[in-house]
């Protein structure tokens, strides 16, 4: 089955899930998920709270195990092996809802910190980098402060700046805007269509129905564990399939 | 409320009002009594039940401050110079004791000839913490070493060094600063061989044991790295581990007596049964405070862990620890651990000691440390693994960093009271300055019946202490907070 599953990945294929299925405990969290993602696909995740979401692309880079099926990302299979999980973990991006951007360290220090440690890059080359990506996120001037002096919208950025300095082949978002004033959602969202445009692979679990129809080129909408459907954004807000993305859309675009 | 003048009116300010001062009754000095003093009739019963309680202390011992006796040969003596000067039934501090008997607070019943090696070594002492304590900060460093140097030249001539260490260690501390100026990193070097050098002049003897000794981590150190690529990081420490042992039980003794032979440098031998008074407490405390951190570190990621054994063997370890007293173990330490080690071995009573007082104190700061691992974020472990961070590098660079400076205050306070607790070694024979040296001055003829004056004397010194390691902390707090919450 692993090897089938392998054979299938072509240089085109980013993300392959199989049959994948886990549980917390007794409770059965993700339900025989199965999906492809292509290089520089831009997908958007959406659903009720509980649905999942999160849990499924946590599994995508292993902060959360999976019990049965196959994740293969980049053409590393997601096992037990620690050496697989973190070339996985190196490739792959990820930007959390509350930042968690390391409160003791500077923004060029955290931007810096896993280039060095982990891709053992020069310090010298590592702070080039990092520059060049607050320059991207338009925030370079705060290189020396510390995270608590930011203003959330600004965090996140810098967030997605870390995850970029580590030249990510995928980037995972995990409700990037939810903790966000209205005010500063549209500056990550700026940041984020931008990253889009270039052609980075993008898996985000959001709310934002705008960005979703801005960028996505695919928007899967999950509950209870399942991926009840998935359509181009156009035929997904215009014309849902099922009950449950009827009801979910009008309540979410209904006011 | 829509009919409020500000709703239903347009309404456009053009005068901005400049700012003014609050009330008088509300700034300054009279808010502040006011508030804090004389804001209740409760408070302003207290504030006046506490005033009387200063007053009644402050005219109660007052005299026997003010009639202080500094030069008497003996308890009695004081007694009457007290009486002549004050009057009969006056009361006056004797501290004439203190200046005849200074030396075994101090140092117990270390030759007063080699006094001079405890007194650089307790000078020598800061210039290797201050690399630590203020790391990289040229200008505290170049004071602090400067003091040393100060302290040095005076103690060491009042205690007539030999010529030769005298002119040493004022050489070693120049090269220090010169050091502090160009490179203070390096500083950490001294920091490093500091506790051979320590331990050799304290106790004395050949100066081979120590640096052969030393050596051991060196045959560690080269194992590892030879082994490393051959067999992997874990195996190949303990493949370090397992040769460091080797040399230290069959390798060292051969060693040290054939250099000894070559090269005879060495100081009078003191044994561990001289040593007393401050010095004991603090070569305890310091040592102890030293090696528990690390120690507690490790009991508390390991308490974390998810490997079964290294989980069971950690919280075995704390929970037993914790659960026994001080005294219990110090008693092991003397009496028990002697009956299972093979006989002829001597293990040294100070030695055995420092083992069980550090291995307490680790107990207490693994719960500690842990208590500030639970205080992080989830998301900080998060984060640092969807970078790719390793377990160690993650918990190095990221968690422990958060997790010790959320635990500075408990820590310190388990090393004050690690501290404290080294007076607690005189119930198994050694000579605390608490209870052991004031026994024995109690216990000459001409000091007997002495009572507030020793333990006045140590429980300033103690407070001194304490309290620096108490203001450095918070200074510490202070240097790392950058969470601008």
């Amino acid at each position: 089955m692993a090897e089938a599953a392998k054979m299938q990945v072509s240089d085109e294929v980013a993300i392959q899930i199989t049959g994948m299925n886990k549980w917390y405990g007794q409770f059965h969290v993700l339900r025989d998920i199965n999906m492809t993602v292509q290089r520089g696909e831009r997908i958007v995740i959406c659903g009720p709270s509980g649905s999942g979401k999160s849990t499924l692309i946590r599994c995508i880079n292993r902060l959360e195990e999976h019990q049965q099926g196959h994740i293969i990302v980049d053409g590393t299979e997601l096992t037990n092996d620690l050496k697989n999980i973190d070339k996985v973990r190196s490739e792959v991006g990820m930007v959390f809802q509350h930042f968690n951007l390391f409160p003791h360290l500077t923004i060029l220090e955290n931007l810096t910190l896993a280039p060095i440690w982990v891709r053992k890059v020069p310090k010298r080359e590592a702070e080039e980098t990092a520059m060049y990506f607050l320059q991207k996120v338009k925030i370079p001037e705060q290189a020396h402060k510390y995270p608590g002096q930011l203003s959330g919208g600004q965090q996140q950025r810098v967030a997605i700046a870390r995850s970029l300095c580590m030249k990510p082949r995928i980037m995972l978002f995990d409700e990037p805007t939810s903790a966000l004033d209205p005010e500063m959602i549209k500056e990550v969202l700026d940041t984020m269509i931008e990253l889009a445009k270039e052609g980075m692979t993008m898996l985000c679990v959001t709310h934002e129905m705008g960005f979703a129809q801005a960028v996505a080129n695919r928007v899967i909408f999950m509950d209870q564990g399942q991926i009840v459907e998935q359509n181009e954004p156009k035929e997904f807000f215009n014309n849902p399939k099922s009950e449950r993305t009827k009801l979910f859309l009008s309540q979410i675009l209904g006011h | 409320m829509s009919e409020t003048h500000a709703e239903t009116v347009t309404f456009v300010r053009d005068t901005m009002l400049p700012p003014v001062l609050p009330p008088v009754g509300e700034r300054g000095a009279v808010k502040w009594l006011r508030e804090n003093l004389f804001s209740t009739p409760l408070n302003i019963a207290l504030t006046v039940a506490g005033l009387g309680a200063i007053w009644w202390l402050v005219t109660a011992s007052l005299p026997w401050w003010l009639n202080s006796v500094w030069n008497a040969s003996s308890l009695g003596e004081c007694r009457q110079i007290v009486a002549a000067n004050a009057g009969e039934g006056a009361t006056g501090a004797c501290w004439a004791m203190i200046r005849e008997r200074w030396h075994q607070f101090l140092f117990g019943f270390y030759p007063p000839a080699q006094w001079w090696r405890p007194v650089l070594s307790f000078g020598l002492l800061f210039a290797a913490l201050a690399p630590v304590l203020f790391a990289g900060q040229k200008r505290n460093l170049s004071i602090i070493l400067g003091v040393v140097a100060a302290y040095l030249l005076v103690t060491l001539y009042l205690a007539s060094a030999p010529g030769l260490p005298f002119v040493l260690a004022l050489v070693l501390i120049g090269g220090l600063l010169a050091l502090a100026q160009m490179m203070p990193g390096r500083l950490l070097w001294f920091t490093l061989i500091y506790p051979a050098l320590c331990f050799w002049l304290l106790w004395g003897g050949s100066i081979w044991s120590p640096i052969v000794a030393m050596a051991g981590f060196g045959v560690l150190y080269a194992v590892f790295r030879l082994a490393s690529p051959l067999i992997g990081l874990a195996p190949a420490a303990g493949a370090g581990i397992v040769a460091a042992v080797l040399w230290w039980l069959y390798a060292e003794a051969p060693v040290v007596s054939a250099l000894h032979g070559a090269f005879p440098i060495f100081l009078q031998s003191i044994n561990s049964d001289q040593f007393g008074g401050f010095l004991l407490a603090i070569v305890i405390g310091v040592t102890g405070i030293t090696f528990s951190l690390p120690i507690g570190i490790l009991l508390a990621l390991g308490r974390q862990s998810d490997m079964l054994i290294v989980k069971s063997l950690s919280v075995g370890f704390i929970e037993f620890i914790r659960g026994v007293p001080l005294i219990t173990l110090l008693f092991t330490a003397s009496l028990l651990l002697q009956y299972f080690l093979p006989p002829g071995t001597n293990f040294d009573i100070i030695l055995r000691v420092i083992i069980l007082v550090t291995f307490f104190a680790a107990a207490y700061l693994a719960e500690v440390i842990r208590g500030g691992l639970a205080a992080l974020p989830r998301g900080q472990y998060e984060a640092a693994d969807a970078l790719g961070l390793d377990y160690w590098r993650a918990q190095r660079l990221i968690i422990l960093p958060q997790a010790l400076k959320v635990s500075i205050p408990a820590i310190v306070s388990t090393f004050i009271g690690l501290f404290k607790d080294t007076t607690l070694v005189a119930f198994v024979g050694l000579m605390d300055p608490l209870k052991g040296v004031t026994q024995i001055v109690r216990a000459d003829i001409a000091w007997k019946g002495i009572y507030w004056e020793p333990y006045i004397f140590v429980g300033v010194i103690f407070f001194l202490i304490c309290f620096s390691m108490s203001r450095y902390s918070m200074y510490l707090e202070r240097k790392l907070k950058t969470d601008h919450r």
